[in-house]
Order: structure tokens, then sequence, then C-alpha cells
């Protein structure tokens, strides 16, 4: 018994020193080498294109907030919260307030899902509600990925489909032609990783990016 | 095709690493692998043991569980105190009594419940000095505990079972370090965040909002996560996190790096009892349940979400609610049902969200009692108990006293393997009813109807079975659900390897009776269907009544929403 | 070595409907209304705790009793009565496979309670006392007509002896002092002459008290296998118990946040009802019936097994060591012909093998005594001068006659040509190749020799029994490894073991030989089985794991053996493990049916039990049951009844045929795994409609 607890007090310390410590150390040492890049956050002048952003607080002079560049993926958090918020307060998340609806939560920087069931009377209300924000955008027809949240809350991705029901909504606020959105979301779309892993997708902060270049 | 073409490439690879990451184990456990004897010696000098010096299963359990106390207490302190303590750029503060304890169980248990919001509670020093070395730790007890119960079967007349000490450092030395290591580089390669400098500000100029991205040393914690099937750790929503599981190409590496030891432990088990034909059997056991789960969840969650219908959306791409772009609607399913049979619970999309059918998909997977392939060592070792009932009823019917690879199968095996089949239903199915009858328990779940039934059915039979996998919406950071879950997660893992140690001993005490023709085959089709049979009876018949008060009556219910 | 009386020669497998086991069919009226009351009897709870499943269940009833009296409804007292049943039957089940013993015994005892002995006293008076009170050790005589009070050995004198009371084999057999035929068994009757018993058993403990316990099952022990069976009921019977119990609280909070009214509130009787026909009651009643009736299964081919743990053994057996004479060869070997060497004369070979074999009355030296008067017309002969034989034993393998100066010896060939080599004699040329002829032919060649000459050889032929060959392949497919004993030379015994197809044999056998064979088996972890009927087979009986004493054996093989074959036919080793799987196969078989039964009735229960709450989940209601309430019903009375439908599988046992393992797996998967879960689909909704058309509801 005793030598049991005298083991086991050893093997906890050089346990923790070298599977926690040493472990880690050594693989923020390495990885800092070989990967700075991406160790730290693949971090680029506008933010981090794994990270999903709020672009419906962009700015349109004469347009609707954000209507001038494509959103991604709505929020747990933010007004997005609000909405819910105001139509079910059991549910309501206490959020920042300055998060805007169709991005992820990028202020707070925590993730979260809205974690509601399929037969969820919130999530069906959410839904409805997120679909009348996008007509009113002018999107008709929002695609699943718009109207419902990601699992991280921080997708920073929407697929091609998503970018296509939103070009009409760009090109009305920003004058650009709608066939040259469309080449331009073509020449965003990366194909599935190996040809099959996931499925094709464009990244928020790179089209946008891209859209800003036209512009 | 997406999903077929991943699947193929995770069944090359986990094929491969069946054949010789298993027969790399065998090797590690029976001593034939000595490259790093430099660094095992000294730690053996140092703490006065040595793998001549084999255990009964008695002092094996015993070095187990005091172990494992020892490493609870110490745990729970460095949590409560984690403050003062170094490494803390956000300073965080201490972890709250309930929720410490919660935490450390989970992760001592291999369960990697998480109560907690990793980016938001946790500081650098609680989750590399604490987490992290349980992510190794946990993974190791569980494999050493299957080894153990594998040496039953392989000896004859023999009084020990080996040496705990001397397993779980070789287990953590040959096995988890290496592969962990070059696993946590890929990661950080493809994007994994993997340093100590804290969080990063950025302003965007192109849409004027400034944004905190939090940092840490995600990309390794997320390789022996993975490995060691644990499942939880840095950020609140694990896996889904981009700068944790940034690509498709990780998505899979996480699946396979999680399905890797529990299926390769066939091959080890084939190797050691000198048939790798039983391995093989165990394994086709496992890969044709889990084939199926994989099935009719992925096909579950290529439909669309019940509400997103009803709001009149229609869906190409199925159940996109709390799925990630970038993985897809089956490949999120594979990524979650890989996670819920291996006991290693991590997510890449949110669970509670699943559909009727998917979410009792990932709920039952795990009801069946972690062996398909289950985690790192408890999966094999409850297999292995499984097949002793199968074995047992299968014997009977060819009318002979049953054996199971020569060793017969009696009243003793009998009633160590009842009681370890018998433990998690009944904690599992008890603690639900409490949890449901109380005022603290019903004040969990977000959703209503029968969902908020399956989020408490969910939580606690996650925690027994020591996944961690959970329907999120519960609020589990109360007293009341802490501590339910801490005596869940704690009866789930020890009441059921005190059993498979005892029944090691009892096994390795035995002689080994020749097979012959009228021997009952435990290698072929046959016994593989029995023991389908025993492991989808058992969990079916005990949870049937419960899955019918939550998924199922959720998928009955058409058109109704609460 | 050999047994006196010539088994019957009945078809291996066929059930010898004679001596205890009097012939009684399955139903027998009397045995039937003894059953009823015994079941009642049963219903004490302290018989019923050994049982945790019937237990349950008893307990379930006690409360639907309560409850139907508290809130009487025909649905509550509907339930009660059918689980109260459901008790009976078990209990039923339990008292038919007693009642066959219990009448068999019951024979017994009035034999053993009307006999009386003949003391007698160290000064050789008789005294008459009750045969109940003798005591080991005790001296009796006993006379023509007298029935021998107690078990003992013969010291003085001989007589034949009916022994139809105990083997039911109505030829009487011969006992006589010294040797291996001297044992008599209390309860068995002298038909003539006069011997004198020295009593070996302790009072209460001779073989017919033995076998009186043994029949009646009175101090039955639970075998094994029996045990490790118990356990896992126990487990599935625990296990569903919270399963049960929880859905009270889980159907509350249901209700609760499901909106609809009510409280959700399950019914007791309905819990009550789902619990019973969770757990596996089927095998939970059958389990002791299906004991029992395999030990009478036994009795009834004539043989009694000290323990149920021996009965279990016999079916793991994976050797079995078989008398070559008596179990794969008629018997006997016969003379068949002289065979001079040495240019000695055919008659003077005949002769001294005759000689040499006038004191030998074993078959074989009968048949050449017969053989030398057939040829040559020599007539047995009175020896006046003085002489001495020379009896066989294991180690010199031969025996003769010391008369006139003249040392005849026969026996084995090396054991003679070493014993003439010893008296400086030389060996023929040609005895070898003959020797040799004889037994690659599968015949046994005894050399005779008389003094250092050696004079012939006699062959000896062997007739292998008919069926037997088959017999054997079928154990080959059981996985049973077939080992000859014979103390024949190799090469005979090589011959035979061909044809007779057995997989190995142990030729030149002696006891140690014998003995040693056991251990290397069992030491390679293999379970063996034997039979034996001498005093020097006590060894061998006693370490195998099976050891099969034959009837006419001493009684230190019946001792040391734990089984007795009444009808000392060594072939019914054979029976003995098919009795012993079939046995275990119809617990596993039965046992894969309870448990597979469950789904049906999930089916029938679960759409019931919450019906108030949600109501969507009549779905799984896929047999389309009336009501709920007739769900419930018809499940329990589906419960209930299928214990009495086998009630006769489980007293006859699964029917057992001599193929792989698995073959047999894979047949009884279907029958009873599949078929387990298919039938009670179709006869829950057949009893629901019944129920309907009755007007019940």
């Amino acid at each position: 018994m005793v030598a049991h607890i005298r083991r086991s007090l050893i093997s906890v310390v050089v346990i923790t020193a070298v599977f926690g410590f040493v472990y880690m150390f050594i693989g923020v040492g390495i990885s800092q080498l070989l990967f700075h890049h991406q160790a730290n956050g693949s971090i680029t002048a506008n933010g981090s294109p794994l990270i999903g952003q709020d672009w419906a607080a962009t700015k349109c002079p004469g347009h609707p907030d954000g209507s001038c560049v494509f959103h991604g993926r709505p929020d747990n958090t933010g007004p997005y919260a609000a909405v819910v918020c105001a139509s079910n307060a059991k549910n309501c998340t206490p959020s920042s307030g300055g998060d805007n609806p169709l991005v992820a939560n990028g202020v707070s920087g925590s993730s979260g899902a809205t974690n509601l069931g399929p037969r969820s009377q919130t999530l069906l209300t959410n839904t409805e509600q997120l679909v009348a924000y996008w007509k009113g955008l002018g999107v008709d027809n929002p695609t699943p990925d718009l109207v419902t949240t990601s699992g991280s809350g921080l997708d920073p991705d929407i697929t091609p489909q998503d970018a296509m029901v939103q070009i009409a909504m760009v090109s009305d606020a920003t004058g650009i032609p709608a066939s040259q959105l469309q080449a331009l979301i073509n020449k965003e779309t990366h194909s599935a990783q190996w040809g099959f892993l996931g499925a094709p997708y464009v990244n928020l902060l790179e089209l946008n990016t891209a859209l800003a270049n036209l512009g | 095709m997406g999903l077929f073409l991943t699947i193929l490439v995770l069944v090359v690879a986990l094929g491969i690493t069946w054949r010789y990451l298993g027969s790399y184990m065998a090797n590690v456990f029976e001593g034939r692998v000595r490259y790093l004897a430099w660094a095992e010696r000294p730690f053996y000098r140092l703490i006065g043991t040595s793998p001549e010096q084999e255990q009964s299963w008695k002092r094996y359990a015993g070095s187990l569980i005091i172990f494992s106390a020892i490493f609870l207490g110490v745990g729970y302190l460095l949590l409560r105190i984690q403050g003062s303590l170094p490494l803390n750029p956000q300073h965080m503060g201490a972890v709250k009594p309930a929720l410490a304890l919660n935490t450390q169980t989970s992760f001592v248990t291999n369960t990697n419940w998480q109560n907690y919001g990793g980016e938001t509670t946790m500081s650098y020093f609680s989750q590399i000095g604490v987490l992290t070395v349980q992510q190794f730790v946990s993974a190791a007890v569980g494999i050493a505990v299957a080894i153990a119960l594998v040496r039953g079967f392989s000896r004859r007349n023999s009084p020990t079972i080996g040496n705990f000490w001397v397993d779980i450092t070789r287990c953590m030395l040959y096995i988890l370090l290496p592969i962990a290591f070059v696993a946590g580089l890929i990661l950080v390669g493809e994007g994994a965040v993997m340093t100590l400098a804290g969080t990063a500000t950025i302003h965007d100029a192109l849409n004027g909002v400034t944004q905190t991205i939090p940092r840490g040393p995600a990309g390794f914690m997320g390789a022996i996560m993975q490995l060691g099937t644990n499942g939880g750790g840095f950020f609140n929503v694990d896996l889904a996190h981009p700068l944790q599981n940034p690509t498709a190409i990780t998505n899979v590496l996480y699946i396979w790096l999680t399905l890797s030891i529990p299926f390769a432990l066939t091959y080890t088990f084939g190797k050691m009892v000198g048939s790798i034909r039983h391995g093989a059997a165990l394994l086709s056991a496992m890969v044709i349940i889990f084939g199926v789960w994989v099935g009719f969840t992925s096909y579950a969650e290529h439909t669309n979400n019940p509400a997103v219908a009803a709001a009149g959306v229609h869906s190409t791409v199925g159940n996109t609610e709390g799925k990630e772009v970038r993985f897809g609607d089956t490949s999120s399913a594979l990524f979650n049902v890989s996670m819920t049979q291996t006991s290693d619970g991590a997510i890449d999309s949110a669970s509670d969200s699943y559909t009727p059918v998917g979410g009792m998909g990932l709920l039952t997977g795990m009801m069946l009692g972690e062996v398909t392939p289950g985690g790192t060592g408890s999966g094999l070792y409850t297999i292995l108990v499984y097949a002793i009932i199968a074995v047992f009823i299968g014997g009977l019917m060819i009318g002979r006293t049953p054996e199971y690879l020569g060793k017969k199968i009696q009243a003793k095996e009998v009633k160590l393997a009842g009681l370890a089949a018998l433990v998690m239903p009944l904690v599992v199915l008890i603690l639900t009813a409490v949890a449901v009858s109380l005022h603290a328990g019903r004040a969990g779940p977000l959703n209503s109807g029968p969902h908020a039934f399956s989020e408490i059915l969910y939580a606690l039979t996650s925690q027994g079975n020591n996944n961690g996998s959970a329907f999120a919406g519960l609020t589990g950071n109360t007293a009341f659900y802490n501590t339910i879950g801490a005596v869940d997660m704690l009866l789930g893992r020890f009441a059921i390897m005190i059993p498979a140690l005892a029944l090691a001993g009892a096994l390795a005490g035995k002689q080994i009776v020749p097979a012959g023709l009228g021997t009952f085959r435990t290698d072929n089709g046959m016994f593989i269907g029995l023991v389908i049979g025993v492991i989808i009876i058992i969990g079916g018949l005990t949870f049937f009544p419960a899955v019918s008060l939550g998924p199922i009556v959720e998928q009955l219910s058409h058109g109704k929403f609460w | 070595m050999t047994a006196t009386v010539t088994p019957p020669a009945a078809a291996p497998g066929a059930p010898t409907p004679h001596g205890v086991a009097e012939a009684r069919s399955l139903f027998d009226r009397e045995i039937l209304v003894h059953s009823l009351r015994d079941s009642i009897v049963k219903l004490n709870p302290r018989v019923q705790i050994k049982n945790p499943v019937m237990f349950v269940v008893l307990v379930g009833t006690v409360i639907t009793f309560i409850e139907a009296i508290a809130k009487p409804s025909f649905f509550a007292w509907a339930i009660t009565v059918w689980l109260f049943l459901t008790v009976m039957f078990a209990n039923f089940a339990e008292a038919m496979a007693e009642g066959r013993g219990k009448a068999q015994a019951d024979t017994l005892r009035r034999m053993r309670s009307e006999t009386e002995a003949r003391r007698l006293r160290t000064d050789g008076t008789e005294e008459r006392i009750a045969a109940s009170e003798l005591s080991k050790g005790d001296t009796v005589v006993c006379e023509a007509g007298d029935i021998i009070p107690s078990d003992g050995d013969i010291i003085e004198g001989i007589a034949s002896v009916d022994e139809s009371a105990i083997t039911g084999e109505s030829a009487p057999v011969i006992r006589e002092s010294g040797g291996d035929r001297s044992a008599v068994t209390g309860g068995t009757k002298v038909l003539s002459d006069r011997i004198v018993v020295r009593i070996t058993a302790e009072r209460g403990q001779t073989f017919l008290d033995r076998m009186i316990g043994l029949v009646e099952g009175a101090n039955r022990q639970k075998t094994p296998n029996e045990i490790a069976l118990t356990i896992l009921l126990a487990v599935l019977t625990i296990v569903f118990i919270p399963v049960v119990v929880t859905l009270d609280p889980f159907a509350h909070y249901s209700a609760l946040v499901s909106g609809a009214t009510g409280s959700g509130t399950v019914s007791v009787v309905i819990l009550v009802s789902l619990l019973v026909c969770l757990i596996p009651t089927t095998i939970g009643a059958l389990l002791s019936a299906i004991g029992i009736a395999g030990m009478d299964r036994l009795v009834q081919r004539n043989v009694l097994a000290m323990s149920g743990r021996a009965v279990e053994a016999a079916g793991d057996v994976q050797t079995l060591l078989l008398d070559k004479t008596g179990t794969i060869t008629l018997g006997n070997r016969m003379a068949s012909a002289f065979v001079p060497v040495g240019g000695t004369d055919e008659r003077d070979l005949a002769s001294s093998a005759q000689l040499a074999s006038l004191a030998d009355d074993t078959p074989e030296g009968r048949s050449i005594v017969v053989l030398a008067k057939e040829k040559f017309d020599i007539r047995e002969r009175a020896l006046d001068t003085p002489h001495q034989f020379v009896p066989f034993t294991a180690q010199t393998r031969m025996s003769g006659l010391d008369v006139d100066g003249q040392k005849i010896r026969k026996g084995a060939a090396d054991s003679v040509k070493r014993w003439v080599t010893e008296h400086g004699g030389s060996i023929p040329a040609d005895l070898d190749p003959i020797v040799e002829r004889i037994s690659k032919s599968g015949s046994t060649p005894l050399v005779v020799a008389d003094g250092p000459t050696v004079l012939g050889v006699i062959e000896l032929k062997d007739v292998v029994k008919q069926g037997i060959r088959e017999k054997f392949d079928q154990m080959r497919q059981m996985g049973i490894r077939t080992v000859m004993i014979t103390g024949d030379n190799p090469l005979t015994a090589a011959a035979i073991a061909q044809e007779a197809g057995v997989d190995d044999f142990l030729a030149e056998a002696t006891p140690e030989a014998k003995m040693d064979l056991i251990k290397t088996e069992q030491e390679g972890g293999k379970l063996v089985a034997m039979t034996g009927d001498g005093t020097n087979d006590a060894p061998a009986l006693a370490q195998a794991d099976v050891g099969v004493a034959m009837n006419t054996g001493t009684t230190a093989a019946k001792e040391a053996g734990n089984m007795v074959d009444l009808d000392s036919n060594p072939t019914k080793l054979i029976d003995v493990v098919e009795i012993g799987k079939q046995l275990l196969i119809t617990r596993g078989a039965l046992t894969t049916f309870s448990i597979a039964n469950d789904v049906a009735k999930y089916f029938a229960i679960i759409p019931a039990l919450f019906a108030a709450t949600y109501p969507q989940l009549s779905t799984l209601n896929i047999m389309k049951l009336h009501s709920p309430t007739s769900a419930v019903l018809s499940a329990v009375i589906f419960n209930a009844l299928v214990i009495v439908a086998l009630i006769p599988l489980a007293l006859r046992g699964v029917r057992f045929r001599a193929v792989g393992a698995a073959a047999i797996l894979r047949r009884n998967v279907w029958i009873y795994g599949i078929g387990g879960i298919i039938a009670p689909f179709i006869f829950i909704k057949l009893i629901d409609l019944i129920l309907v058309a009755l007007h019940a509801y």
C-alpha cells in the first residue's frame, strides 16, 4: 500500500513532466519552427481565414449594412441571439451585442452551436426569421447553410451555392455585374481536398478580399 | 461518393494500422521493443519496480486504483489553484470545486466530458499539466487493463498478469508518444494552432470588425486526445473549432487517430493469444456494427433537418444545423459516429441538432457499451466480456462446457463478465431516473419535448460509458450534474475495470484446453454473429424503452414541434 | 478382466427399458397427479428463492395481487392469475422431472426395507438381524433364495445371482470368491449354492442407498454449468429490474416535457408484466427440470451417475478410452487355428495348448480347450499328478501349467520368447513370421512353449462389432478422440484399430500404461472418459474425468468410478457422452429462446406502456394488437404458456445428432435464436385475437 502510494506519487510527477510539459513544449517549439504561420492561427492582414468574421456589419453606403459583401453562416450569439431572445426568452443567450446575424461570433472569441434539437419550436422560429431576414436583403431562396448555425459558430466557409444565391444582393449593392461575381466565386471555390474529402467550399475572407480588390 | 472514398481511405489506412500497429503493440507489451530502454529503466528504478516483477490481478488492480486516485486528487488540486500557477496569459481563475471534480474525474476516466468551455475556463498550465497528461495516462491505463486481460487468455496456470507500471510506461512511451507527436505536427501543418502566446486580436479593414482569436497548444493536444480516445479538451466546441480541426484532411486524420488503437488492439490480442483469426473475428464484429451505425446515421444526416424543412427551406446538402461547411453532412456524421463508438466523444458537429435518427445513432452507439471498437483498451476488454457471454451461451448450445481460447468459461468467469456487463446499463438507467426526477436535473435541458429527455439520457449514457460526447444543449455545469456525472464516470470506468482484471486473474490461472472438432469455434462467422447478437441484445433490451421515449418518439412525431 | 455376462446387444442409443428405469411414459398419470400436488408445495418462498428468476415472478404476482385488490379490474386480476400460473408451471415442470425418479426410488426402497440378514458370529454361528443393522466388516451367509442384504465381497463359495432387481437383466450371473467377480450387491438374489459375504459398505451407504438417493435427486447439487447459467440468468434478471423500475420516472418526465395531459403514471400491473416478460422465465422455469431429466435419461439407460458433475463432464470429454474387448470387438476372441513351429506336431501343440488352458476360464482359454477337442478330439484331462497352475498377470502376460516336469506356458509372443530364452531355449526361425502374419491379420497370436521349446502359435480371432465404425466416425465429428486399450501386441492392435476405425490405440496395455495415458491427456487439458471393471482399473477410473464402472466389476472399481453401468455394457460410454451433451444443449437452446423472445414482447408492451403520453408510439405496435391492455395480457399469457409448451422438450432434451459443433450450433441458433424471435410475434398475435374473439375485449 505504502509502496503503491510512493510509486504513484513519483509517477505522477515524472509523467506530468514528460507527457505534459516536455511533450507540449517540444511540440510548440518545433511547430513554431516549422509551421510558424499555422501554429499562430494562420493570421493574415485582415484576420484568419480559419475563423469566421462579422461580414454583416460591413458598412455599405446607400445600401443596407453588409449587403455589399458575401455573408457567412449565422452565429449563435450576437443579434441572432437577440432575434432568439425576442421570440423565446428561455433560450436567450446574453450577447456582446456588437455581433451581426450572419457571421461567426468574432468578437467574444468563444465558440458554440445552438444545440437546438431537430424538433425544436425555437429552431423552427429562428429559421423562419432568418429566412425573412435574407428575403429582406433580396435573397429569395436562402440555402440551408445560410439559415442554420454551424457546429463551432465560427464557420469561415460557405458552399459555392451559398455564395451564388447572394450574387443578386452583392451585385445590387456594389454595381459589379452578376457574371463577374459568378466568375469570382468560381475562381475562389476550393474543390474538396484530395478531390473527395469534405465538399467544395468558398472561404469568405478570401472571397471578400477578392471582391474588395475588384472594386 | 465523397463519403465512400473517405471511408475507403480510412479502411485502407486502418487496415495497415491494424496489421502493423497491432503487431507492434504486441511486441511492446511482450517486451520485445527496447529502443527506449534507456528511458524506461531509470524510471522503473526510481519507482522501485522492474518488468520481471509481475503482479497478481489484485496487486495490478491495486496499483491501478491508487495511481488513478492520486492522479485524481493532484489534478483536482491543480485545477483549483490554476489562478496562482504560471502559464496563464488570460488570467483564468480557479476552477470551481464541483466543476474541478467533474473535469478531473472526466479526464482520469478517459471520458473528457466537458462541463467547461475550454478556451474560457482553463489556463495553459491546466490544459498541459492536467488535461493533456491524463489524455496519455487514462488511455494507457485502459490499454494496460486490456493487455492484462489478453494475458489471462494467453497464459497457462499463471498467477500473474503483468506489471501495471511497466505496461502503462511502455504504452505511453512506445505507442502514444511517437504517434501523437507525428500526428501533432501534421495537424499544425494543416492549420491547427500550437502556441503559448495567448489570444490574438486583429482588426479587419474590410468590414471594420475587431476580433479576438483564441489560441493555445491545441494541435498537439488534439493529437493525443484523439489517439487516446479522450476526445475533449481545448475548445468549447471541441473539434468543430476551425483552429483545432481546420480542414477535411485533419478531420479524417482525427478519425484515423481515434480508430487506430482500438481496432488494432484486436490484432494485438490475436497475436498475443497466438491466433490472428480470433483477433480478426472480434474486429469483424466491431466493424459490422460500426458500419451499420455509420450507414444509417449518415443517411439520416443526409436528410433535411425537420425544423429547417418546416421553415420552407429545401436542402440538398442534408442537415446543416450544427455542421461545418468544410466537412459536409455525411463526413460529419462519420466523424461523430466514430467518436461515439470509440468512447472518444469528440464532435465536429453539434450532436444535439442531429435528426432524430441521427441522434439515435450517436446515443445507441454508446449504449452498446463502447465496444465497436470502443475506447483505447476499454473497447477490447469490454468486447472480451461480451465475447465471454457469447461463448457461454453458444458453448452450451453445442453441448460442451464453453471455452474461449482454451479457457473454460465457468461460474466465476460468468459472474465477473455478467458483473462487468451489468454495471453500465444499471448505472446509466438509475442515474437518468434520478436526474429526471429531481428539480436540479430537470433544469438541465435546453430543449423541450422528447428531446429534453434525450439530452439527459445522452449525458448520463455518455459519462457512464466514459465517452464524453454530449447533446450540448444540456446545462451540465451545475453542482447536480457535475456530481452525478462524476459518480457516473467513476462507476462506468472502474466498476468494469476491476471485474475485467479479476477475469484476467481467473483466466490466467487456468489450464488451456486444446481445441478440437467438438470445440465451439470462436473465430468464424457464426461466432461473430453471436458476439454481435450479445452486444445488440444487452444494449438493445436494456435501453429500448428509454430510447423509445427519446429519439424514437421524436422520429415518429411527424410535423410536431416542442 | 472381461465381463462375465454378455451385455444385451442393444443398439447404442436405444433406451433399454428395464431395471430401475421402469418404462413410464413422459406423462404418466400417477406422476402427473403427484406433480400437481408438489407444484403447490414448491410455492414456499424458501424453495422459490433458490431460483432467482422465478422468485421475481412470485414477488411480482404478490404485487399485482395487492394492486388487483386495491383497484380491481378485469385486467389486473387476469394478469395476477397468469403470473401465478407462470410460477405454478415452473413448479410443475420441476415436479414432473422429479416425479419419475421418486416413483423409481419408492420401488427400490421397498426392496431394501424387507431384507433380513444372516450374520455370522465369530464363533461361526448365525444370527438373524435386519439388513439395515449391518455394518462394514460383518460377514453374512446367503443361500439359494436369499436376498443379499448389503454390498460386499464373496470370501467363500460360488453362486449364481439374479441381479435383475438392480440391472434388469434376467440372466443370472456367476459370483465367486477371489478375483474380479467377487462383488455382490445388496438387493440381488442368490439363486443357487451358498456364499459367505464380507460386507464392504457402511450402513446407509450401500449401492442401493446411493441409487435411491440418486434417482430421487434427494441431495441434488447444482452442476458447475448449471451454477454458471443460474448466475447469467440472475444477471439478466437484475438488469431488467432497473430497466422496468426506471420507466416510471421516465414516463412522468416525458409527460411533463411533452405537454401531454395526465401525469404519465404507468400502471404497476403493466410494469410488473413487462418485467416478468423480459426476465428469462422460460429457461428459469425449466432449468432444474432439464437437469433432473438429464440424470433421469441416464437412469433409463441403466447408468447411475454419482453426480450431475460427472454427467456434465461426459459432455466435455475429448478422449474416450475404450477397452477393445466387449466394446470394440464382440466380447471374446476365439481360438481358430494351431500353427506349429520348429517341426512340432500340430496335435502335440493342441494338446499342450489345452493343458495350459485348463485353468484359464476366460472365454479365450475355454475356446482353446474346445478347439483342441473339436480338431483332435483331445478330451479335457483331470490332472492327477501334482501340478501348479500359473495364473495370468498383467506383468508376466503369460499363463500356464507346471506338471510332470513340464513347464507349459502360453502368452504374448515377446513374453513367451523371453521366458524361453531365460530357460535356455532358442527361438525357431519360423516363429516370428507366423506371429507377424497372425498379428497383421488382426488376430492374436498366443505362443505356446514347453520349457525351452517353442511349440507353436495359437491364433485367436477377434471379431469387430458391427456398426462400431460408424459410431467412431460420429465421435470424430463431435471432436472426440477414441483410443482403443488392449493387451494385444502393437501389430494386432493396429490391425483391429484399423478395422474398427478408432483414432489411436494403446497396445500391450498395463494398468500403469493406461494411467499414464490418462494423465498425459489430462495434462494437455483434455477430459478423459473410460470404462473399467477390475480392481486394477480402479486407480485409472478414479483418475479419469468420467469413469464408468461396470456393475459386474469389483467394489473397488465401482467406488472409484463416478458412474456405474448396470448393464455392464462398455459401449454405453458413447451414450453417456451424448446425454451429457444433450443436457447442456437443452439449457443453451432454451436460454437463447428465452432471450430472443424479449424482442416481440417489447413490441407488444412498449406502445401500450406510453399510449397516454405518446400515442405516436403506436407505430411500434407492428402486431396490430387490439388494445394496450390486451397486448400486455397476451404477452403475459404467451410467457406462461410457453413454459408448459416446452416442458416435454425440457424433459426429453433437445434432439441431439452426432455432428460437428458448427452444424449443431447453426441448427440451434436458427431454431431457438431466430425461431425464438419470430415465434412470439405469431403467438402473441394469436392470443390477442383469441382474447378479442372471447369478448374479453
